[in-house]
């Protein structure tokens, strides 16, 4: 088990999502940086399937209470065991009764944290990430208990860590596609969308980042039709929404950009007030 | 009718087939129709369909390399013969309580519709309503059929909080909220049916195609339902639809 001893801003068990279930209005969810999050399961040896720890924004403490190996990837939140920092992207022994921090934010918004075999919570309608309607709750609280599998023999081999890529943090190019009604901009709006630099709004969340910078339109409603992570809708008012992985199913905005699946693990490790450019690229 | 479909590549993963731009029952048979068939191809590799009021969204499994190759299996799919596919349909009766209690807005609806208040209640609940699509939020469903005479804007703002169950309209539509959350819609009164339970293998009764009818209800009825649902000892009333 791990024991959660102090919850910081918000973390949450997440897995690949839930598919199968639009017919439904039940939301995709998962991993926000699912790249980060398959790679802890990666250096684990683990399955691509298995669930992970997404803590946004550190601090917070948990504790082991049986031994195993971890990983952690993601955001840089100057992580502890025992108050000795330890290294990203690599695999970490652990001992019952250890304790792990986050602490300050070094870079990134959300790490991924994978014990070996994934973490062992209920799976609901075929995933086991948290979304409050299907799970009772968003996020992990204080005394919290999260299974995992007692591992037997811990190997002392040392590992390297693995060299990441920092342009998943810096990159300010955000990689789309034409939405299904890029071709209801007029050329003007075209270019806006594409030479402004925009930033992301406070409202940001796991269902969704608003931009700060407005795009005036008079684009009509849609009648609703389909949504999905990284579409880009464009409101009556001209703000834009990033819808992000916790997104409803359907919605009336038009939609005029569609992000890669990348461009959204790299903006799930932006906030408020970072900025980027989108960049279309040919379908 | 001569059905206009088109086909639209929308992201790396997903096809975008979409009718004309109207609400209307022939195009959703037709999305159901097409729907159903590409369930029943085994070849197709997808993740998910996504249903809305004219549009069908195929999610695949991996990136579309041919968008061109895949559009043609589609249009294969759709023209397959139609008796392949049996629907069906059901009715649904919700038990709604309209007492002043729940229906927040009833009162200054009938003042500014010049509409007595029974008479709003009696044009809710004697319309037929099909399920259109089920999405926005877990077994949320888009009805179609609201008697034009209760169409009624949007409230100017929202609530933060309106409470599971809720049944309200919004504009042309009219809706139940499947779970707390904030909303703009007019509220008229509340049913103590359960939209979406995850616990289920089928979280949402109800599906794209079926009916709902509306039932007024006393309060005391109202009560009695909400235990009765509680302990799992009460299903909607569910009557095979013959077209």
């Amino acid at each position: 088990m791990l024991k959660i001893l102090k919850t910081g801003f918000l973390s949450s068990i997440q897995d690949k999502g839930r598919f199968g279930f639009a017919s439904k209005g039940v939301p995709i969810s998962g991993a926000m940086d699912a790249y980060s999050a398959d790679l802890a399961n990666a250096i684990l040896n683990n399955a691509e399937t298995d669930a992970v720890i997404e803590v946004t924004l550190g601090n917070c403490t948990f504790q082991f209470l049986a031994d195993t190996t971890i990983c952690i990837t993601g955001g840089d939140f100057t992580p502890k065991l025992n108050g000795t920092t330890i290294q990203l992207n690599k695999i970490i022994p652990i001992f019952k009764t250890d304790i792990l921090t986050f602490q300050k934010v070094n870079y990134g918004v959300r790490c991924y944290l994978a014990v070996k075999g994934g973490f062992l919570t209920d799976q609901i309608l075929g995933s086991k990430s948290y979304y409050s309607i299907i799970t009772n709750s968003n996020s992990i609280h204080k005394g919290d208990l999260l299974p995992y599998h007692e591992l037997r023999e811990i190997s002392s081999k040392i590992q390297s860590s693995i060299k990441i890529n920092k342009n998943h943090y810096k990159e300010t190019e955000i990689a789309c596609y034409k939405g299904p009604e890029f071709h209801s901009l007029d050329d003007e709006q075209k270019k806006f969308l594409l030479e402004t630099t925009f930033t992301i709004s406070k409202d940001n969340s796991r269902m969704g980042y608003k931009l700060n910078e407005l795009l005036v339109n008079e684009l009509p409603q849609l009648l609703t039709s389909s949504v999905f992570p990284g579409t880009v809708q464009l409101t009556k008012s001209g703000t834009l929404i990033v819808l992000m992985r916790d997104c409803q199913t359907t919605g009336g905005y038009p939609r005029i950009l569609q992000l890669t699946e990348q461009a959204i693990n790299q903006l799930a490790q932006k906030t408020s007030s970072d900025s980027f450019k989108f960049k279309v690229k040919l379908i | 009718m001569v059905k206009q479909i088109s086909y639209k590549q929308f992201g790396a993963k997903a096809i975008l087939i979409e009718w004309q731009s109207i609400i209307s029952d022939e195009i959703l048979q037709d999305i159901l129709l097409f729907k159903s068939k590409i369930n029943l191809d085994k070849n197709i590799a997808i993740i998910d369909l996504v249903q809305g009021y004219n549009s069908l969204t195929v999610v695949y499994k991996n990136d579309i390399i041919k968008f061109e190759e895949k559009v043609n299996q589609l249009k294969a799919i759709y023209q397959l013969p139609t008796q392949l596919v049996k629907q069906q349909f059901y009715q649904w009766e919700i038990p709604v309580c309209y007492d002043l209690q729940f229906g927040i807005d009833l009162e200054e609806m009938a003042t500014s519709s010049k509409l007595d208040l029974e008479e709003i209640i009696r044009l809710h609940s004697e319309a037929l309503y099909r399920v259109y699509f089920i999405g926005f939020l877990p077994g949320f469903l888009y009805l179609g059929g609201l008697n034009s005479n209760i169409f009624f804007d949007r409230r100017p703002n929202p609530r933060l909080n309106v409470p599971k169950g809720t049944v309200a309209i919004g504009g042309k539509q009219t809706g139940i909220y499947p779970n707390a959350s904030a909303g703009g819609w007019n509220i008229i009164g509340r049913t103590p049916i359960h939209f979406f339970d995850a616990e289920n293998e089928n979280p949402c009764f109800a599906k794209a195609g079926d009916y709902i009818k509306f039932k007024s209800i006393s309060i005391e009825e109202f009560k009695e339902l909400e235990i009765a649902i509680n302990e799992k000892n009460h299903q909607p009333l569910k009557t095979l639809y013959n077209a």
